[in-house]
């Protein structure tokens, strides 16, 4: 059964309080975030339950989550590369980058590790040009990127999670 | 030295902090607009500084703000458009990261000015640290009494709060981002009514970027007239120049609008020169939809006048042999890159981010990805180069918001300037998989002006 804990119920009021009575819709991108955060991606049973919190259709949260691209609508690995490949970073080298990781991985873009740790996707310029080439991981952005620093990252994800689990 | 208003302290240790920022002479600007100003003062003085948009249309603020509407009993907002998206474009991450203060300070002001007691920042949601800057220092100027109830004394409430958008770029479009902070699918309204009548939840609205709220403090704090001084013509006070691409010093600066386009590139104070001793080929000046320069139109324009960084020098020639300031988001290509293929990701990228809404976008910009894939990977025909052409002009103009323009102008611009490096693709499939072009005609810049 999909609920929110107390703490991200309370984050949830604590949104919908910033809008003017009658417009909780105005919280769908922000409490979207928050069940994404919680359950890693947005299933058909997340989507309906984010709708019934904030008092309107499923096809509200549907038509929304479907049109931005941050959102997951199927499971991901516990870490996705999200690779820039737009003008800026490619000039710096962003497509080696891309195949360095899909040969690293032995997934392409889109696809997830079997043993569910990575996830690869491009996407298109994420506002670090000057810091090219890059990606995002999470909340932050790793720049500067190059094959030895993909190496450390990879390595590093692997060593957190191995910690973790 | 160049004029430094808004990055000025950005270095300064500690100066995200509040403390530092009003140590730094931080949180002057609201005092004195609160205390001393009324809200139609502040309008003035903006509209007097000759400030106009950062975002990249370059719309007079203070008219802007003279248009919002002022109905008996609605309330008014202002939002800060952090929706950073352009290519080429990292100015205000930069701004918001090291400096936050300033925009909040900005944003109180501005606030003020236009009645807002509800102001939102819509930002970015691949900026997904940024708002825990914000909100920290949101926090700090409301402990110290800048922000909540009856500011300083004056009766006037004001409370900010900072939204996430989640992966568009449509939505930096301000009726796009107004339908996004509604909770909905970021399609842009057609105008009218703008949205200074009907905005968010039908309400007068004041959309305006984060750079240009910042550049209230510092004309606040020097009036507008003293602002108006700084920079040239109608390019009044200074502008943040995200710079990347080919050259040793990619970063953002800032500069008063009276340096060439060639000392920019060149000055060590700047981008430091093209990086690896390469010879420069082109430069797109702001943003990646404005139109892509070769080097020999972007020092000199073509009545052969240096060019300048600024509005007016840098659209001097038209979209014939001009560009434009755009967002400042200035993009430095080397001889070694190809402009079919530089061109084919940013067509790629209008596709992606196209909403939908209007079938010229829709369809043209999946027909400009396509094609130009084609012609980089050695598989077009010469009548492709002219269906390019013929469809960029069915875009352009054609739909309800500019995203349409956008996609088209860079695909122009590199038929218009670069049309042979385009024929030598189709006429050389395999070879143009090997190798590049190169400068062939286009000499580097230097080389013209000497």
């Amino acid at each position: 059964m999909t609920k929110f804990s107390d703490e991200k119920l309370a984050k949830v009021q604590e949104i919908i309080a910033r809008y003017p009575d009658g417009k909780q819709k105005s919280a769908l991108l922000p409490v979207l975030h928050l069940a994404q955060e919680e359950f890693g991606w947005l299933s058909s049973d997340t989507m309906d339950y984010v709708a019934s919190l904030l008092s309107i259709e499923p096809i509200e949260v549907y038509e929304v989550a479907t049109f931005y691209s941050m959102y997951n609508l199927q499971p991901v690995g516990r870490y996705t590369f999200e690779v820039c490949q737009t003008g800026p970073c490619m000039i710096k080298g962003s497509d080696d980058i891309i195949s360095y990781i899909e040969q690293k991985l032995n997934i392409k873009p889109g696809q997830t590790t079997e043993d569910g740790m990575f996830t690869l996707k491009t996407v298109e310029c994420l506002g670090a040009c000057g810091y090219a080439p890059m990606m995002q991981m999470g909340k932050f952005y790793k720049e500067h990127l190059t094959k030895e620093k993909v190496d450390a990252i990879i390595d590093e994800c692997r060593k957190t999670a191995a910690a973790n689990n | 030295m160049a004029v430094k208003l808004l990055l000025e302290k950005a270095h300064v240790e500690g100066i995200r902090t509040y403390d530092v920022y009003r140590r730094e002479g931080g949180y002057r600007a609201v005092e004195k607009a609160l205390k001393s100003m009324s809200p139609e003062a502040i309008v003035e003085e903006v509209k007097k500084s000759g400030l106009r948009g950062r975002g990249g249309a370059g719309f007079p603020t203070g008219m802007k703000w003279s248009f919002i509407a002022k109905p008996e009993g609605v309330p008014r907002h202002l939002v800060c458009n952090a929706d950073e998206s352009e290519p080429g474009t990292f100015k205000d991450r930069y701004l918001m990261e090291f400096i936050p203060h300033l925009l909040i300070e900005g944003l109180i002001i501005s606030s003020f000015a236009l009645g807002s007691n509800a102001t939102y920042i819509y930002i970015r949601g691949e900026y997904a640290w940024i708002p825990d800057i914000l909100e920290q220092a949101i926090a700090e100027a409301k402990a110290n009494g800048w922000l909540g109830k009856n500011i300083l004394g004056t009766g006037f409430d004001c409370e900010i709060y900072v939204q996430r958008g989640a992966g568009a770029y449509i939505c930096g479009e301000e009726t796009a981002l107004i339908e996004s902070l509604e909770g909905k699918r970021g399609n842009p309204r057609i105008k009218p009514p703008f949205p200074a009548v009907k905005g968010v939840w039908d309400r007068p609205t004041v959309v305006n970027n984060v750079e240009t709220l910042a550049a209230v403090v510092p004309i606040i704090n020097l009036t507008g007239e003293e602002y108006a001084k700084i920079g040239v013509g109608r390019s009044t006070g200074t502008k943040l120049i995200s710079a990347c691409g080919n050259i040793n010093k990619p970063g953002v600066y800032e500069i008063d609008m009276t340096i060439s386009v060639e000392e920019f590139i060149y000055s060590d104070e700047y981008c430091g020169g093209i990086a690896n001793g390469k010879r420069l080929k082109a430069c797109i000046p702001g943003g990646s939809s404005v139109p892509i320069l070769p080097a020999n139109l972007l020092f000199k324009t073509a009545k052969g006048e240096t060019r300048y960084m600024n509005y007016e020098s840098l659209s001097d020639g038209g979209f014939a042999t001009g560009s434009m300031m755009g967002s400042g988001g200035f993009i430095v290509l080397d001889e070694d890159q190809c402009v079919v293929k530089h061109t084919y990701t940013l067509a790629r990228f209008y596709r992606h981010e196209s909403c939908g809404q209007c079938s010229p976008c829709r369809e043209g910009t999946g027909w400009m990805e396509k094609i130009l894939k084609n012609i980089d990977t050695g598989k077009g025909k010469m009548s492709d180069i002219d269906l390019l052409w013929d469809i960029q002009r069915k875009i352009e103009g054609n739909t309800i918001c500019p995203l349409g323009d956008a996609a088209a102008w860079p695909v122009a611009a590199a038929i218009r300037h670069f049309r042979d490096e385009f024929e030598w693709h189709v006429l050389n499939p395999e070879e143009s998989q090997v190798r590049n072009f190169g400068l062939a005609h286009y000499a580097d810049a230097r080389e013209v002006v000497a």
